[in-house]
């Protein structure tokens, strides 16, 4: 009960929380010599769910098939490290006291429509993530820390399209 | 001397491992950044929590400054580590279809699993629409390959482009950073709006 009117500790300060992040990359290139990653992970279980379900179908796919060495998700690099996403963020959601079953939305909209939006949003990134060879995470993080121009140019795309669309979308967050 | 894992032909369950135990990292800091939510996020896009750019720059540039000195001294040797290779139009076009999944959205891939994680239902669908997305590109590949394979430029750097060395590009960076957080400082006092601590 007390946990209830308990209030969630404080985010970290933005500046010491992306040092961490900076840690965090760093010691995955210097242990791995590649950076993080997350919209791989999402393929990596898709690839594996569609050849379990249509195995020729997956073979003869010229997209799927790049992809069907990783088969086993289980043992794909990027799901282990998403796996460790989940629990790490949970560990420190747990601390902070933030863990609680809920659909986030602003007071504008029902949770219906966050919900159509939150869908219809993954959709476009997922495609966008196999178009530009990766997400905010693969592309434009780990692109930019070894300067490659790819992590760049992507960067200013995501951040320049979310910028330029923000006003046809503001009821949904403000 | 680094990367450790491809010079020292470390056994694959280790690696996968040390997979898990980065991720945990990763995690607990996007979740300790407010990255859990959506609305923090898209604080980003209307000035009231700059939160986004701050966390990037500051993660992005601490790596860079890290590989640059590790490279210094000797302790990883940066020609095994992976430079993304830029192919122009798909980066482009792919960048702003993503643009437009996180303004819609309220997530990135990365951030709806740390959401995911402390229970938050919206970034289940998020990740849910993000593997129907991938599905229809691999279905329908064919009609985007020449797009995704055009004016292939190879693992170039930013800093090669500009005939500068690494470092000076960093400098750079660092001064473009802070002049970045300068204006987020000032926009989240001007578009300042009541505490949503309590609803998200």
């Amino acid at each position: 009960m007390e946990n209830k009117v308990k209030k969630p500790k404080n985010y970290m300060n933005p500046y010491l929380a992306g040092i961490l992040l900076g840690m965090v990359l760093l010691a995955s290139f210097y242990l791995t010599g590649r950076g993080l990653g997350a919209s791989g992970a999402t393929r990596s279980v898709v690839v594996s769910a569609v050849s379990t379900i249509a195995p020729t179908h997956t073979a003869n796919s010229a997209y799927f098939s790049k992809y069907t060495k990783e088969n086993n998700p289980l043992k794909s690099w990027l799901v282990l490290e998403i796996a460790g996403v989940i629990i790490g963020g949970f560990i420190s959601g747990a601390y902070a006291g933030r863990l609680k079953l809920k659909v986030e939305h602003s007071p504008k909209i029902t949770p219906r429509k966050r919900i159509v939006m939150a869908s219809i949003g993954g959709l476009l990134f997922g495609f966008g993530s196999q178009l530009g060879r990766g997400c905010t995470s693969g592309a434009a993080l780990t692109g930019m820390s070894v300067l490659s121009l790819a992590g760049f140019v992507t960067m200013m795309a995501i951040f320049g399209t979310a910028f330029a669309l923000a006003y046809f979308f503001k009821n949904n967050w403000i | 001397m680094g990367p450790i894992v491809p010079l020292l032909n470390i056994s694959n369950e280790l690696n996968l491992l040390i997979a898990f135990v980065i991720g945990l990292g990763f995690g607990v800091a996007l979740e300790q950044a407010g990255f859990s939510s959506s609305r923090k996020l898209a604080g980003m896009f209307y000035g009231y929590d700059t939160t986004v750019l701050k966390v990037f720059f500051t993660a992005s540039i601490t790596a860079m400054l890290g590989l640059i000195f590790l490279n210094y001294v000797g302790l990883i040797d940066l020609d095994i580590v992976y430079i993304n290779e830029y192919y122009v139009y798909s980066s482009i076009v792919g960048g702003i279809i993503m643009g437009a999944g996180f303004i819609i959205g309220g997530f990135c891939p990365g951030t709806s699993f740390t959401a995911i994680s402390i229970g938050k239902i919206d970034a289940l669908w998020f990740i849910l629409g993000s593997m129907i997305g991938i599905f229809i590109f691999g279905e329908t590949y064919p009609l985007w390959e020449k797009l995704y394979m055009s004016s292939p430029l190879g693992p170039v750097k930013i800093s090669t482009v500009l005939g500068i060395r690494d470092g000076y590009f960093a400098l750079l960076l660092i001064v473009v950073a802070s002049l970045m957080f300068w204006v987020g400082e000032m926009a989240e006092k001007k578009f300042k709006r009541e505490d949503i601590t309590n609803e998200i």
